[in-house]
C-alpha cells in the first residue's frame, strides 16, 4: 500500500441500483429524494422516504454511507421540500447532505448541526477562497468540485484548504459550470437550478426529414444524423450547431469523462473522494463502472498500473475524456 | 435623477478595442439618463489589461456626469491571478463592488456591496442571508419566473431588487474559450477573437435558426430580454432598479426609452417599437418572466 485509496462514491436513481453499487464496492452511494429537491428530478427515478430508509439499512448493513443530494435551489415561495428533505436526512441518518444553496446551506447548520454537509457541485466552488467561504459560514466538510479546474489547480486548492475534496471520476460531463448554466431553460423551461432537469425528455423530439434523423429540444433543433449514424440525446451542449460558417460540436463532442488513466495523479492531487455520474442509469450499468473503478482505485492505491478495463462500450458516443482535468481541454 | 425607480447600465461583457470602450462610456456620460454605471471585466481576464486606462478614464468621465459607478467583479474565478485581481478590486475601490461569483463575497464583509445576476440568487432564504452581510443591492438571475421574483420582492426589505429589462441574457460560464474553439484556437493561445463579434457570435442551429451567442468563455441567449410591457407589474412588486445590458447599438436611446417608462410615460407600443429598432440585431423574448423557455416571446 502507498496511500489510501480514493473514495468511490457512487449513484443509485433506484433501490435495485443502490444495491447493485453497493455489492459492486462503492465506499458510499448518493442519491436524491422523488421530487424537485435533486438534479437529476427523472421520472421513475430516486427515493421515497421509506426506500431511503431501506436503502441506508442495507448499506448500512456492508459499511457503506449514503449521501442525500438536495442539490437544486428550493424555490421562492416554497422552501417546504427543501427543508423536509434535509429534515428527513437527518433523521433517517443518512450520513451526510450534498447542497449547493446559501439559504438551505443555512437552514441545515442552525436545524441540524450535526448532519455532516458537503458541497454539491452546482455551488460551483472552484478556488480556495470560495471553498473556505462555504467551510466558515456553513461548516461544509467536503467540497465536490467543479469539472472546470486542471489536476494542477486541484492540486493547489487541496494544498490551501482544510476540508476534504471530491472529483467527478466518470460519466457526463457539464461543459459549463455546473449550477450556473441555463441552457436548458432557454430552451424548455426547465433547468437543473430550478427543476433539477437538464435538456428534460418531456421536450425532446425527434424527426426525419429527407433522410437524415433530427433531433429537437423544445424549438430547436439540437443535431442531424444521417442514416446510420447513432442517433444520440439532444442534451444541449453536447449538440452540433453552426458557428464562424462551420458545423461542428461547438461546445463539446458528446464524450464521457473517464478518469481512470489518471488515478495516481489525482490521488498526488490530495482528492479524498471519486464521483460516479449517473443516477439515470439501471444497474446493469452501473455494476459494471463500479466493479471497474473498485479495481482501478485499489490497484492505485497499491501503486499499481491501473487495470485496462475498457469501459469504452458504455461511454456517451463510445468516446471518452479527461476533460477540464488536462489543461489542453480548454 | 429622479428619487423613484432607477435605471443601470451592466457591465459591458464584449470584447471591443478599448477606444470604442471610451466612447461608448462618454457618450453615455453625455446622453443616457442612467443612474448606475457598472464598470470592469466580467467575462474574460485575459481582455482586462487592455481596458484598465480606459475605464479609469471613463469612471471619472461618468461620475463627473452624476452617475454612480460599480465596480463588477469576474463572473468565473478560477486561477490564482483572478483571484489577485478581484483581491485588488475589493482592496482598491472606494464605491460599491459587485460580486458576480460567490469567491467576492468574503472580500467584501462588512461593508455594503451589490450581488449581480451571475450569483444565484433563486430563493428568500439567500437573499436574507446575503443582506444580513451586506448585501444592498440584488440583481436576480435571468431565469426567475414572476411568482418568484414578486415573493423575492416582498421578502426583501431594504434591499433593493434589480432586473436586467434589456440585452442578451448571460445563460452559461465555462472554463473553456468557445470563440477560441470556434476559430480552431485555444483558450491559451485565443488571439482575442472575441473582439470580431462585438455583441457576441452568433450560433444557429443546423437547420439555421437563431439560437445563442457565444462571448468567449460566457454563453448569451441569442434573443434580447426585453420586459418593457411588464414595467408596471414589476414596479407593482416593488423591483427598485432596471438593468440595461450594453450593446454595439445607440444605449443612450434605450435608456431614455426606460427613463420615460419609469417615469410615468405608458406609450407601450412605441416604447417596444423604439426598442426593437434600436436593437435589430435580435428579436425580443420574455418567456422566463412567464415560466416558459427563456427564448419565447408572450405576447399580450
Amino acid at each position: 500500500m502507498t496511500g489510501a485509496a480514493l473514495e468511490l462514491v457512487c449513484p443509485a436513481g433506484t433501490p435495485a441500483s443502490l444495491r447493485a453499487a453497493v455489492d459492486a464496492g462503492a465506499d458510499a452511494i448518493y442519491l436524491g429524494f422523488r421530487d424537485e429537491t435533486n438534479a437529476r428530478n427523472f421520472p421513475g427515478l430516486n427515493f421515497s422516504r421509506d426506500e431511503l430508509a431501506e436503502g441506508i439499512e442495507y448499506a448500512g448493513s456492508k459499511g457503506v454511507r449514503v449521501l442525500v443530494a438536495i442539490n437544486t435551489y428550493p424555490q421562492a415561495g416554497n422552501p417546504g421540500p427543501w427543508r423536509m428533505a434535509v429534515d428527513h436526512a437527518a433523521s433517517l441518518g443518512a450520513w451526510a447532505v450534498i447542497l449547493a444553496d446559501i439559504g438551505l446551506l443555512d437552514y441545515a447548520r442552525r436545524n441540524h448541526p450535526d448532519l455532516r454537509r458537503h458541497l454539491s457541485v452546482q455551488a460551483s466552488a472552484a478556488n480556495a477562497q470560495a471553498i473556505k467561504f462555504y467551510c466558515d459560514e456553513f461548516g461544509v466538510k467536503r467540497v465536490v468540485l467543479p469539472r472546470v479546474l486542471t489536476v494542477d489547480e486541484i492540486a493547489r486548492i487541496n494544498g490551501a484548504i482544510e476540508v476534504e475534496t471530491e472529483v467527478f471520476a466518470f460519466g457526463g460531463m457539464c461543459v459549463m459550470a455546473e449550477g450556473r448554466c441555463l441552457l436548458s431553460s432557454y430552451a424548455t423551461g426547465e433547468s437543473p437550478n430550478m427543476n433539477g432537469v437538464c435538456s428534460p425528455a418531456e421536450h425532446v423530439h425527434y424527426e426525419e426529414r429527407d433522410g437524415q434523423m433530427v433531433s429537437r429540444l423544445g424549438e430547436f433543433t439540437i443535431n442531424k444524423f444521417r442514416e446510420g449514424e447513432p442517433a444520440g440525446y439532444p442534451t444541449l451542449c453536447k449538440g452540433r450547431f453552426r458557428a464562424c460558417n462551420r458545423e461542428s460540436y461547438l461546445f463539446e463532442e458528446p464524450t464521457s469523462l473517464d478518469v481512470s488513466n489518471i488515478l495516481p495523479a489525482l490521488m498526488d492531487a490530495g482528492v479524498t473522494a471519486l464521483k460516479i455520474e449517473g443516477r439515470q442509469r439501471g444497474k446493469a450499468y452501473i455494476s459494471q463502472v463500479v466493479s471497474t473503478f473498485r479495481r482501478a482505485v485499489d490497484a492505485a492505491a497499491r501503486d499499481e498500473r491501473p487495470v485496462a478495463d475498457d469501459l469504452s462500450s458504455i461511454t456517451e458516443g463510445g468516446r471518452q475524456s479527461t476533460g477540464a482535468y488536462e489543461k489542453g481541454w480548454r | 435623477m429622479s428619487d423613484g425607480p432607477k435605471l443601470t447600465l451592466g457591465p459591458l461583457l464584449f470584447n471591443w478595442p478599448a477606444e470604442q470602450v471610451g466612447e461608448f462610456y462618454s457618450r453615455i456620460a453625455e446622453l443616457a439618463p442612467v443612474d448606475t454605471v457598472c464598470l470592469g471585466e466580467v467575462v474574460c481576464p485575459k481582455r482586462e489589461p487592455l481596458l484598465g486606462e480606459t475605464l479609469a478614464a471613463a469612471a471619472a468621465e461618468l461620475a463627473n456626469a452624476g452617475k454612480e459607478i460599480i465596480w463588477s467583479s469576474y463572473g468565473l474565478i478560477a486561477d490564482d491571478k483572478e483571484m489577485a485581481a478581484t483581491r485588488d478590486l475589493a482592496d482598491s475601490c472606494d464605491g460599491l463592488v459587485e460580486a458576480n461569483d460567490i469567491t467576492a463575497l468574503p472580500l467584501l464583509q462588512g461593508r455594503s456591496h451589490a450581488i449581480g445576476p451571475l450569483i444565484n440568487v433563486y430563493n428568500e432564504g439567500t437573499l436574507q442571508w446575503l443582506a444580513a452581510r451586506g448585501a444592498t443591492r440584488v440583481c436576480l438571475p435571468p431565469e426567475l419566473r414572476r411568482e418568484a421574483i414578486a415573493q423575492l420582492a416582498e421578502s426583501a426589505g431594504e434591499t433593493e431588487l434589480e432586473i436586467q429589462v434589456f440585452g442578451r441574457m448571460p445563460l452559461a460560464l465555462s472554463a473553456r474559450c468557445y470563440h477560441a474553439r470556434a476559430h480552431g484556437l485555444h483558450k491559451d493561445g485565443c488571439q482575442y477573437v472575441c473582439d470580431k463579434d462585438p455583441d457576441g457570435m452568433p450560433v444557429d442551429t443546423l437547420d439555421g435558426e437563431e439560437f445563442l451567442a457565444v462571448n468567449g468563455v460566457q454563453t448569451l441567449s441569442h434573443s434580447i430580454v426585453e420586459l418593457s410591457a411588464e414595467v408596471d407589474d414589476l414596479l407593482a412588486m416593488g423591483i427598485s432598479r432596471f438593468r440595461l445590458s450594453p450593446h454595439h447599438i445607440d444605449m443612450a436611446a434605450i435608456a431614455h426609452v426606460w427613463r420615460g417608462l419609469l417615469d410615468g410615460n405608458r406609450d407601450l407600443p412605441r416604447a417596444r417599437r423604439i426598442i426593437q429598432a434600436v436593437a435589430a440585431f435580435a428579436p425580443p423574448s420574455n418567456g422566463y418572466f412567464y415560466g416558459r423557455p427563456g427564448a419565447e416571446l408572450v405576447v399580450h
